[in-house]
């Protein structure tokens, strides 16, 4: 489902930040993307979600390749992926399930529809009883729920976290990785970028391991790898009318 | 689409000041253009009147012959821009002159007015450049001493107009400039002020034209209130000039929805050509 093949990145200004990296991610995988700091990890990510595009090789995503992706149809992948990151990025002055509920309006989903499946997302994430907190109300562990329930609310392929509990104490983190693994359980991939070593040895989950823009590991490959019937296209149903 | 009208609102809350500034600034492009759309009006008005009046006058020399005289009126009468023709002989024009001047009618004696032929010119053909080449061809005639076409005070009001419609038009394109950069930077304001918003809708896969909308709205209707703003500015103008000036004509309602339009185009353009170039940096 995502496919990375010799994909190189080069920032405008400063070194390789990605340097001939191949691997694959099939649907409904849990994959620890692991490393120290300024080994590409976030690079690795925002190529999934086309916020950066690879200097040279393919990122396919989804049946849709970096190579032929127009930038009029990269809202429509987005749309199929959730993105939650350290920082959690929640609208300060609006409330849990308003911030939830913006990421439905801005891509025009009809307004009655937005109100149940708010509701749903955010009792799946266990802050039913906060809907209307304000983010500086709320733990940072809940405000990391409040952004993961935006990013699921569209039900995505694949949700992405760079260091999602980077910011957070032990208990939360707990928390929020037993969270992910929920969500893992319901059929969505996750790709987590992590530098919580205790965390990815404690699970049996797949792990890449970056160093300076090189893929040094990955844990699939010590087994045979499976051959890749993932790449076909998946059909679009979270697609929304606009 | 209410959403990117909700936005916008938020965006003049946040930025009242700013907001402000810009409509002022389309107000005044608008009343610049209003103000003198108002002078050529009311010039054009006055000049229409003026120019009925127009008449080129040339007189006749003493002794020429009744037949000459009337062959002349004949070729004159043919001209295209002529409305009509008129031969005045010295006995009628000592009578008018009499007439006119009731009180110093003993200060005329017969023979002191020479005749003339009089020249009407058809609507349309009554500005300086027309009457000039009339009278041009009147001095063709030998027997026509001198020709006189009030020509100063035409040519006076012409000016007076075209001026006041130049200064009108590049003060009122000034103000827009003004208006447009003005806007331009609110925008990239108002941009800024909802970098994490534009962050979170591309994150979540909003498209261009949504994220766009909001500001486009908050331009179109900046632009309206300009254009109101400026109507009230030059009514009250208007009235003010009315009352201890001179009487004067307003614009029709046809105009003045126009003048709002106008407003409107005004934010919509600078917002549309800012917005790109800022959402590129956020
Ligand atoms: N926007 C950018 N411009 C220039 N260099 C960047 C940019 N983003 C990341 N880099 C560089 O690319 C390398 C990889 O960064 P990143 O992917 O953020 O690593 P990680 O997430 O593993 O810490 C680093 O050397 C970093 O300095
Ligand atoms: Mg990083």
């Amino acid at each position: 489902m995502i496919r990375f093949t010799h994909v190189s990145k080069l920032y405008p200004k400063g070194g390789p930040a990605l340097d001939d990296v191949s691997f694959h991610v099939n649907r409904g995988e849990f994959v620890f993307l692991t490393g120290p700091s300024g080994a590409g990890k976030s690079t690795i990510l925002k190529l999934v979600y086309v916020d950066q595009r690879p200097s040279q090789g393919e990122v396919r995503i989804a049946g849709q390749s970096s190579v032929t992706l127009t930038g009029s149809a990269v809202p429509k992948l987005r749309r199929r992926l959730g993105v939650v990151f350290q920082d959690f990025r929640l609208l300060e002055d609006r409330t849990a399930e308003q911030n939830v509920a913006f990421a439905l309006e801005v891509i025009g989903t009809p307004q009655d529809a937005i109100g149940p499946k708010v509701a749903r997302v955010l009792t799946q994430v266990g802050l039913a009883g906060k809907a209307t907190a304000l983010p500086h109300e709320l733990s940072g562990g809940e405000q990391q729920r409040v952004a993961i329930a935006r990013a699921l609310v569209n039900d995505p392929l694949v949700l992405l976290a760079d260091e999602p509990t980077g910011n957070l104490d032990d208990r939360a983190t707990r928390g929020i990785f037993q969270l992910l693994r929920d969500i893992n359980a319901t059929g969505t991939a996750v790709l987590m970028a992590t530098h919580d070593l205790a965390t990815v040895r404690a699970n049996p989950y797949r792990t890449l391991e970056m160093n300076r823009g090189k893929l040094v590991y990955d844990s699939a490959s010590e087994h045979p790898a499976a051959a890749d019937e993932f790449d076909a296209p998946v059909p679009d149903a979270s697609e929304t009318p606009q | 689409m209410n959403l990117a009208v909700r936005e916008a609102l938020r965006a003049f809350q946040r930025a009242p000041m700013l907001s402000l500034l810009s409509i002022t600034t389309i107000a005044f492009s608008l009343f610049a253009f209003g103000l003198f759309g108002l002078v050529y009006l009311n010039l054009r008005d006055a000049l229409a009147q003026v120019e009925e009046r127009v008449e080129i006058r040339g007189f006749v020399a003493e002794g020429t012959s009744a037949e000459a005289t009337s062959a002349a009126v004949g070729d004159i009468a043919a001209f295209p821009e002529v409305a009509s023709v008129r031969y005045v002989s010295d006995v009628q024009a000592l009578e008018r002159a009499r007439r006119e001047l009731g009180e110093f009618e003993d200060v005329f004696e017969a023979g002191i007015l020479p005749a003339s032929i009089e020249v009407r010119l058809r609507e349309g053909q009554r500005d300086p450049e027309s009457v000039r080449s009339v009278a041009r061809r009147l001095e063709f005639y030998d027997f026509i001493d001198d020709i006189r076409y009030g020509e100063e005070w035409v040519e006076k009001l012409y000016k007076i107009r075209n001026i006041a419609t130049a200064v009108g038009l590049s003060l009122g394109v000034i103000f827009a400039i003004v208006a447009i950069i003005i806007i331009g930077s609110t925008i990239r304001m108002a941009v800024l002020a909802r970098s994490r918003e534009i962050h979170i809708m591309r994150l979540v896969g909003a498209t261009n034209g949504f994220i766009r909308a909001p500001f486009l709205v908050e331009g179109f209707l900046k632009g309206v209130l300009g254009g109101l703003l400026a109507l009230v500015l030059t009514y009250f103008t208007f009235e003010f000039v009315g009352q201890y000036v001179v009487e004067a004509t307003y614009f029709g309602s046809g105009l003045a929805v126009l003048g709002v339009l106008a407003g409107a185009l005004i934010g919509l353009l600078g917002s549309a050509v800012s917005v790109g170039r800022h959402l590129r940096r956020v």
